[in-house]
């Protein structure tokens, strides 16, 4: 059995920042999806981009200039 | 006896039906609440209002979506930026040619020591910006017009104006796009639009209870939200968020309706603004020569001229008040238009039909040549009599 990818997400300031991060990352190609926040991240009852963590650069890089806020924490 | 639709001035009929399905889907598929819950429908629910957001963005040339507000008609949008924008002791200018969603604010801001300067269009309803560039003084903040009056469908000098207000340090340039948004070009850039208010259901083809706001980068610094309540975001806190575009938008919004209004946008986008355009100014221009043959017993007020127009058209028959003639329109005809003061008393003022107010005909996409013979034909007859 192959050890699961390793997971981060990134959180924003709200779902409308979330679904517009969500189309750019998709748009660079990024293997992502919208989820809860986990519990332990925040109490907010919002949603986060989860991507592979090896993507974190990647996602950097295509969410700079676009979104002025969001911080991203491995799962 | 059919009727004949000729009101879209004040909401367009019928809608496409694309439209209303896209309502009936996200009711039956989707209805969920967005932005709320995580789950996989409210994120759907959040992407109907972002698609709608970008679908706006596209039509005004407004690079980042998350500044549209969603509200739920253009006096909404029009109230979040005057009243949120303006101070006492700032000074505004507007023009004559305003609808009450833009006077009404304007007029209460004044009772409450904000200075305002209206300026007078011409008898046909077209502002001179030289007029307008002449009322600036040190504490002007704003300049608020509507881009197409609609009383007389006369299209302002919105370009010309942004320039103007563009050299002035400091002064926010807001536009009422309420009767042009989706009926001519609209490019916040190109013309130097900061803050621009529109309407979903008038020519966005979107039902009643939609519209939007935008609001151009660092504007929203200097303005403060009228509601405040629950945005799905930062949960945690009970201070209102800061940021766009949920500083402006507390409360389940209208999500079925946004869908709507997503579905006539990606309509015209299909359609194409300048198709769009071309139709309703030939069913003008066909409407305005004909007026022209009964020139001795019906007065038509405005350019009288379909490329400075919106598909609107005021008059008034000779001897015949405006609420008999619509009254007459209706029974003998099946035309529905408007007749009286429009909610804009100022603009009937500045063109000399006040307090009696004119005959509105106002076109749209799904009129046709013959809606148009017709109308002829029943305004001949009155006129006759
Ligand atoms: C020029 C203008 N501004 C504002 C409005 C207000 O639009 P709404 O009633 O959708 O807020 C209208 C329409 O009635 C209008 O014609």
């Amino acid at each position: 059995m192959t050890a699961p990818t390793p997971q981060a997400v990134a959180l924003f300031h709200s779902v409308s920042h979330a679904l517009r991060a969500e189309k750019i990352a998709k748009a660079a190609g990024i293997a992502c999806r919208l989820i809860p926040v986990p519990r332990h991240l925040s109490s907010d009852c919002g949603v986060c981009l989860r991507f592979p963590l090896a993507e974190q650069s990647a996602i950097e890089q295509s969410l700079s200039n676009q979104i002025d806020y969001y911080e991203i924490f491995p799962l | 006896m059919k009727t004949i639709y000729l009101d879209n001035a004040a909401t367009s009929y019928p809608k496409p039906s694309e439209m209303i399905e896209a309502m009936r889907i996200f009711q039956e598929n989707i209805g969920a609440n967005p932005g709320r819950s995580g789950h996989g429908r409210s994120i759907d629910a959040g992407r109907t209002l972002y698609e709608t957001r970008e679908a706006l963005a596209k039509l005004f040339h407004i690079d980042d979506p998350l500044r549209v507000v969603l509200t739920k008609n253009s006096t909404e949008a029009l109230n979040i930026a005057l009243l949120g924008a303006l101070r006492p002791g700032d000074h505004v200018i507007t023009t004559g040619m305003e609808h009450n969603s833009v006077m009404r604010p304007l007029r209460h801001l004044e009772s409450h020591g904000i200075e305002l300067s209206v300026v007078s269009s011409s008898p046909q309803g077209e502002l001179d910006p030289a007029d307008l560039s002449k009322t600036f003084r040190k504490n002007t903040k704003m300049v608020v017009m509507t881009h197409a009056s609609n009383v007389t469908g006369t299209i302002q000098p919105v370009a010309e104006v942004g320039r103007i207000v563009r050299e002035k340090d400091g002064v926010m340039f807001c536009v009422d796009a309420a009767q042009t948004a989706g009926a001519l070009p609209i490019d916040v850039e190109a013309m130097n639009i900061d803050l621009l208010a529109v309407t979903g259901h008038k020519s966005l083809f979107g039902p009643q209870g939609t519209g939007a706001l935008f609001i151009r980068e660092g504007l929203d610094k200097r303005i403060a939200p009228l509601m405040m309540g629950g945005t799905g975001s930062r949960s945690e806190f009970e201070m209102q968020p800061d940021f766009m575009p949920d500083k402006y938008e507390s409360g389940t919004p209208n999500t079925p309706g946004y869908a709507g209004l997503c579905a006539g946008l990606n309509l015209i986008a299909k359609t194409s603004l300048e198709a769009i355009r071309q139709k309703e100014m030939s069913l003008t221009a066909r409407f305005l020569d004909g007026l022209g043959q009964m020139r001795s017993h019906v007065a038509v007020f405005g350019p009288n001229n379909a490329a400075r127009q919106t598909a609107v058209v005021s008059f008034n028959i000779q001897d015949v008040t405006p609420s008999d003639a619509a009254l007459f329109f209706e029974e003998e005809y099946g035309i529905l238009c408007r007749p009286g003061l429009h909610c804009a008393p100022s603009a009937h003022r500045n063109i000399g039909t006040f307090p009696q107010g004119t005959v509105r005909f106002s076109f749209g996409f799904y009129n046709t040549k013959q809606d148009v013979d017709d109308a002829l034909t029943a305004v001949g007859r009155l006129a006759a009599r």
